[in-house]
This record gives C-alpha cells, sequence and structure tokens, in this order.
C-alpha cells in the first residue's frame, strides 16, 4: 500500500465513522424501537386472532416480506411525491426501516407467543387473572426471552440493511464513503474500510446480545 | 355449596359429557373415579370454564348460572372463588415459587404486596416449599412444583379447591408427598373435587365417590359405601380391575394408568 493510500485510509477514517455515530446507528435504534412496538402489536393481534385486525396483518406481512427493501424505500421517497406526500431522506427512511423490519419481527414474536404453553395461560385465567394480565406478566416476558436470539439476529442484520437508504440520499456511512471513492478513486480499500466499520458495529452488538443471554439466564428462568 | 345439573359438552361429534349432574357441600372431599376417556378432566374444566359447556346449570356460593350464557364477568367472578390445580402444575415458568404464589393476589386481587408475601409464605412453609421459596420452577422436582401449585391454589382462600389428577405426572416415589399435602387439606376441612387415579387417596381421604363413564355419572355414594358396596355392575368391574392391578403392581396404580393419562 503507497504512502497515499494509507493517508487516505486515515484520513476518511473519522469522516466515514462520524456519519456512522451520528446516522446509521440512530437510523437503526430508532427504527428497531418502533419495529419493535409494530412487532409485538401485530403478534398479539395474530395471536388472539382478533377478526379482521388479523387479516389486515397478514395482508401487511405477506406484502412487506415480499417486496424488496430498496423498492419500498423508493416508493416512500421517490414515489410518494408524485401524491404530494414528501418527506425527508432521514424520515422516509425510519418509516421503511421500521415497517419492514416490523413484519419480520412481528413473525418472530408470533412464534414466540405461540412456543408458550397454553398450561400457562389457563392457570393464570385459574388464578383470577384477565387475558391482559396474563398476557403482560407470563405470557410475553417468556416470548421475549425466547425471541431475544432471532431478534437480535435481526437488529445485526437491520444494521447493514441502513445502508440501502444512501439510494435515497441519506447522508449515511455506505453514502460518506461513496463521495470520498468519488473524490480520490480508491474503491477497493475505502469499501473495505467501510466494511470493516460496519463489522466492528456488529461485534459490539454481539456481544451485547450475549451479555444479554447471559443475564436472562442467570435469572434462573430457562426453557425447558 | 356447588350444584350441577345436567351438564353436557361435546367436541364436534363426540358427546364428552351427557348429562351429569353434580353435589358438592362444604368440606366435602369428593373423589370423582373413573377409566380413561369418561369425561372427568372434562367435567371439571368446565366447571372452571377453562371449557365452555354446551348446557346445564351450576349453583355455586348462592348465585346460579346457565352454562350457556354465563357472561365473562361472572367467569372471573367464579374463578376467584375457586381454584385449580393441574396435572402437569402449570406453574409460572418466570416467577419464583413465591411469585407464583402471590401472583393471583398481588394482580388479579390488588391485594398490598407486604400481604400477599405474608400470605405467601404461609402457604409455602404449609405444603413443605418454604425453603424453595425463591427457586424458579426448572429448578425444582415435580412432586414440589406440585405442591407449590397446591399453595398458589390454596394463597386465595379458595372456596373449593379443583384437583386435576394432581399425581398423574408424577413419578411414583413423589406422589406421596402431594398426597400427604391433600390429605392435610381434606383434614382441615377444604372443599375438594378431586379426578384421581389414586385408588388409596379416595379411599382413605374422600368422603365421597362419583365414578364416571362414558360422559355420565353411573354411582355416586359415601366412600366406605362405594368400596364396600358398590352397586352397579360397572362400578364392580372398574374396581375389581383396579384391585388386580394393586396386587400385582404394589399401592401405586398411577403406574398402570399413567400412558393413558398423558394425552
Amino acid at each position: 500500500m503507497t504512502e497515499r493510500v494509507w493517508n487516505i485510509v486515515v484520513d476518511s477514517f473519522p469522516k466515514i465513522l462520524l456519519p456512522g455515530l451520528t446516522m446509521t446507528i440512530p437510523l437503526t435504534v430508532i427504527s428497531f424501537a418502533i419495529a419493535m412496538v409494530i412487532a409485538v402489536a401485530v403478534a398479539m393481534v395474530q395471536f388472539a386472532k382478533v377478526p379482521v385486525l388479523r387479516q389486515i396483518c397478514r395482508f401487511y406481512i405477506w406484502v412487506i416480506r415480499g417486496t424488496p427493501l430498496l423498492v419500498q424505500l423508493y416508493v416512500i421517497f421517490y414515489g410518494l411525491p408524485k401524491l404530494g406526500v414528501i418527506l425527508d431522506p432521514f424520515p422516509s427512511a425510519i418509516i421503511v426501516f421500521s415497517i419492514n423490519e416490523g413484519a419480520y419481527c412481528a413473525e418472530t414474536m408470533r412464534a414466540a407467543l405461540e412456543s408458550v404453553p397454553a398450561g400457562q395461560m389457563e392457570a393464570g385465567y385459574c388464578v383470577g387473572m384477565n387475558y391482559l394480565q396474563i398476557m403482560r406478566r407470563i405470557v410475553l416476558p417468556q416470548a421475549f426471552r425466547t425471541a431475544f436470539p432471532p431478534l437480535s439476529n435481526s437488529l445485526i442484520s437491520m444494521v447493514k440493511d441502513t445502508s440501502l437508504a444512501a439510494n435515497i440520499t441519506v447522508m449515511e456511512m455506505f453514502m460518506a464513503t461513496q463521495r470520498i471513492v468519488a473524490r480520490t478513486y480508491e474503491p477497493l480499500v475505502l469499501y473495505m474500510e467501510v466494511g470493516l466499520i460496519y463489522l466492528l458495529f456488529c461485534t459490539v452488538l454481539t456481544w451485547v446480545q450475549r451479555a444479554g443471554e447471559k443475564r436472562l439466564n442467570a435469572s434462573g428462568y430457562r426453557k425447558e | 355449596m356447588l350444584s350441577i345439573q345436567n351438564i353436557r359438552k361435546s367436541f364436534g361429534k363426540l358427546d364428552v359429557l351427557r348429562d351429569v349432574s353434580l353435589e358438592v357441600n362444604q368440606s366435602d372431599v369428593v373423589a370423582i373415579l373413573g377409566p380413561s376417556g369418561s369425561g372427568k378432566t372434562t367435567l371439571l374444566r368446565c366447571l372452571n370454564f377453562l371449557e365452555t359447556a354446551d348446557d346445564g346449570f351450576m349453583e355455586f356460593d348462592g348465585e346460579k348460572y346457565h352454562f350457556g350464557q354465563v357472561s365473562r364477568k361472572e367467569i372471573a367472578h367464579i374463578r376467584r372463588k375457586t381454584a385449580f390445580v393441574f396435572q402437569n402444575y402449570n406453574l409460572f415458568l418466570n416467577k419464583t415459587a413465591l411469585q407464583n404464589v402471590t401472583e393471583g393476589l398481588i394482580i388479579a386481587r390488588k391485594t398490598p404486596r407486604a400481604q400477599a408475601e405474608k400470605i405467601g409464605l404461609e402457604v409455602l412453609e404449609k405444603v413443605g416449599m418454604l425453603d424453595r421459596k425463591d427457586h424458579y420452577p426448572n429448578q425444582l422436582s415435580g412432586g414440589q412444583q406440585q405442591r407449590v401449585a397446591i399453595a398458589r391454589a390454596l394463597a386465595t382462600d379458595p372456596e373449593i379447591i379443583f384437583f386435576d389428577e394432581p399425581t398423574s405426572a408424577l413419578d411414583p416415589e413423589l406422589t406421596g408427598e402431594v398426597l400427604s399435602v391433600m390429605r392435610d387439606l381434606a383434614r382441615e376441612g377444604r372443599t375438594m373435587l378431586v379426578v384421581t387415579h389414586e385408588m388409596s387417596f379416595a379411599r382413605n381421604v374422600s368422603t365421597r365417590v362419583v365414578f364416571m363413564e362414558d360422559g355420565v355419572v353411573v354411582e355416586e355414594a359415601p366412600t366406605a359405601e362405594f368400596f364396600a358396596h358398590p352397586r352397579a355392575e360397572r362400578t364392580r368391574g372398574f374396581l375389581r380391575k383396579i384391585d388386580g392391578d394393586m396386587s400385582a403392581q404394589g399401592e401405586h396404580v398411577s403406574i398402570n394408568n399413567k400412558k393413558e393419562n398423558v394425552q
């Protein structure tokens, strides 16, 4: 590696990392938080077999899982202005990522809810609790325990998917890198560099997941 | 105190309960016996509305209910005055023994935490599980879990406790500890309705025996009379079979019936 290339790598590091901290991470955290709210609501509607709403939820999951994330981003950002709905890049990205991730996580949550033995619900009724009390105190905590590893998986996946937001002009890590490449003509090292930063972020999340699972196990309750 | 008239329940084309009537008085310990598939468990589950009976009446605690048209509020009211002990314990897996016992008090009845925990510790002591109060269900043996489940049933001081084959899922050497707790409750005058395969329990602890087969009550009598002079031929056949099994296998009839009970 020539000195020129090395200098580019070193100079660009903070310029790539900074949008990572100010854009990629907030985009991931906010979208995932909203996605979790959607996921729990959608999963509970299906678990409780609420008529009509349940069909709407199935439709939502069917459409979102069946179309590419990139297409969804384009429809919201480039398509909606045709209807007079003009959104900034960042809110557009938040909307698309939370709705998209919500659909996948809803399926994870639904499976986890269904894995809780039916006897837990019955026991709850028999001690006098109502449906919502049982869900909140007994069924959901057990479902979260089961869903934790696959949800962590989704979160890690999402960190990398945020790079697609570059297509709708969100100034996140990948777009920042593209700009530097356009100026320096060093695609190989720079794209590898941004890849490493994504790897770094995901490694941290992997540690967090491991610590989280350890804590859940340490609380004494393990699924049999 | 609890009176059931003409209860009916079918699952599709299968008539599980065909016109069953039953009377339980204060401090009665009623044992419901019968071969597998006779509708015993379904009967018990209908009484606590875990299954919805198709027809019939229930009189409980001075109120009369029609099974087909009980409101959600009435169900909640009845459940608050009853308790249910399951064959496979169904302890809340994410709660400790003590939390399992206090949950129904703190959450469902809004009992202050301190008071609920005081009651919780008392009932855990009663079933001999005080030293395991902070253990989670998966850290307890089957017999211990069932004793915690009985403590959970006692915590809310119910008018009647339903037991659904409480020892059927247990290893034979663990049934004794559960049965001895139940014997203590009977001695204290707790009203209990017990679906069981434990002949020794029915014979020595229950005050009355109900024998069911094919969704009907074949025979009902005070315990001593039931075992000494069974009237119906089918009852005599059932008892003969059980007696044969008992001499062949020792005290624990449950060994013999266990496979059939796990549904």
